[in-house]
């Protein structure tokens, strides 16, 4: 379970989360949407400690991200996360990039690294590109080179900021398309996303910030579709 | 014609000569590497003062002369207690003068690796340590082999300048012989042809490794 306690974060002056307060419970989907700026990513960020954050907590199964004692190598195993920029290692092939952090944080052998990577690559679909370079694929298959190579740490949580954003339209549906076989196996998951009729397909809740705050939250048919805010109406009119 | 005078003795002369050249650019290359890294490891990483100072520190035997830098260092090595050859103090004052140019070249390599990849590499779990080893270094040093190519061989050419140190390398060997045989042009041409042949291999090496990594990016 992820608990996120009235967190608040700044960049220097800028306070760019006001106090945010959520849980993801074990299987569940939670969709974040809302403008850009709005901190989304920023939180996703301060959830596996790539941020640090001015007050609040957040637990990870019950243990305080941000504790000075925490062993954030450790945490992260557990909690993939995706970036809406494709960050393939460009100097290993695709084998070797989802091999690498299984054999350098799992400390698994070769063989056993191999048979777990090439096991997610046939599950996103990229069985047949193993050996080939990331620069040889396409954008779509970057993304989901990229899941695979976050479920290879066998992950409780995957965290997925916007992974279709800068997507050719015609690939966003393949992407899309592994996401919902994630939470189809009861994968739980945080997308922040800007596709909003996936949103409501997949996810248990959807969260609306706006500003630096979670500004609506509840079950998809609420926040998407009939919003009670007015914040809320404007962001899903000027993105639908 | 024009070579009747030039002997053997002398070819083999040039040739001694061409192997001080060599050694030279060896030390330089290997301490100004070193040197260069560990500092341009500190000045990627660790912003703040003490990096300033450093990069401070290190322009300033960027921008003096090499020529100058080396009649200083024989000349206050003495004075320092130091008693060296003329040999070492050119070998430590071309590393250090080497070591400015590749700190520049491995923190430009090390800050050209963009951060949303590092952030990628960490939130798989990766330490520090691996992030720098196992993803940094290797997509650094493809960025940076060329500019690193060209100061080693700029080096190999820069330490004939020893040869005020009363140095005997290639170039002051050439001009011994020259002093001896009256051939100048002939004898410079094969000294530029040893030149030549010393900096083919490694800049065909260098682009060796250039393609054979461009085929991945
Ligand atoms: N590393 C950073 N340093 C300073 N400001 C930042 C940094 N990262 C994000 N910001 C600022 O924080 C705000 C929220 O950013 P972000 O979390 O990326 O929003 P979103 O993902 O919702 O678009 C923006 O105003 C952005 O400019
Ligand atoms: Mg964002």
């Amino acid at each position: 379970m992820i608990e996120i306690e009235d967190v608040h974060k700044s960049f220097g002056l800028l306070e760019v989360i006001k106090g945010v307060t959520m849980n993801v419970a074990r299987g569940e989907v939670v969709s974040v949407i809302g403008g850009s700026g709005s901190g989304k990513s920023t939180l996703l960020m301060c959830v596996n400690g790539l941020e640090p954050i001015n007050s609040g907590r957040i637990l990870v199964d019950g243990t305080v991200v941000h504790a000075r004692e925490t062993d954030l190598n450790k945490l992260r195993t557990k909690i993939g996360i995706v970036f809406q920029q494709w960050n393939a290692f460009p100097h290993l092939t695709v084998l070797e990039n989802v091999m690498l952090a299984p054999r350098k944080v799992l400390g698994k052998s070769r063989q056993d690294a191999e048979a777990v990577a090439v096991e997610r690559l046939t599950h996103v679909g990229l069985a047949d590109k193993l050996k080939v370079y990331p620069s040889k694929l396409s954008g779509g298959q970057q993304q989901r080179m990229a899941i695979a190579r976050a479920l290879a740490m066998s992950p409780d949580y995957m965290l997925l900021d916007e992974v279709t954003s800068a997507l050719d339209p015609q690939l966003v549906g393949e992407v899309l398309d592994t996401l919902r076989l994630l939470s189809s196996e009861g994968m739980t998951m945080i997308v922040v996303t800007h596709e909003i009729r996936f949103a409501r397909d997949v996810s248990n809740r959807v969260a609306f910030f706006h500003q630096g705050r979670i500004h609506e939250i509840g079950p998809p048919e609420q926040v998407i579709g009939s919003p009670r805010q007015p914040e809320t109406m404007a962001f899903l009119k000027s993105v639908l | 014609m024009f070579n009747a005078s030039i002997s053997p003795n002398d070819i083999l002369f040039m040739l001694r000569g061409a192997g001080v050249t060599l050694l030279l650019t060896f030390w330089a290359v290997l301490g100004g590497t070193l040197l260069g890294v560990a500092f341009g490891l500190l000045r990627a990483t660790a912003p703040g003062w003490p990096s300033y100072a450093l990069g401070t520190l290190l322009d300033v035997f960027r921008s003096v002369p090499l020529l100058i830098q080396l009649i200083l260092a024989t000349a206050f090595a003495p004075i320092a207690g130091l008693d060296w050859q003329p040999f070492t103090v050119a070998c430590l004052v071309l590393a250090v003068y080497a070591s400015a140019y590749c700190t520049e070249i491995v923190r430009g390599s090390i800050l050209a690796v963009p951060l949303s990849t590092r952030r990628a590499a960490r939130s798989l779990g990766l330490t520090w340590w691996d992030d720098l080893t196992v993803i940094v270094f290797p997509i650094a040093l493809r960025v940076g082999l060329p500019s690193w190519m060209n100061l080693a061989l700029g080096l190999m050419k820069d330490s004939a300048l020893v040869l005020w140190l009363g140095i005997i390398e290639l170039l002051r060997s050439s001009q011994i012989v020259v002093t001896r045989t009256q051939e100048p042009l002939l004898v410079l041409m094969i000294a530029g042809t040893i030149y030549f042949l010393i900096s083919f291999p490694i800049a065909r090496l260098g682009t060796w490794f250039e393609t054979r990594w461009q085929v991945h990016d």
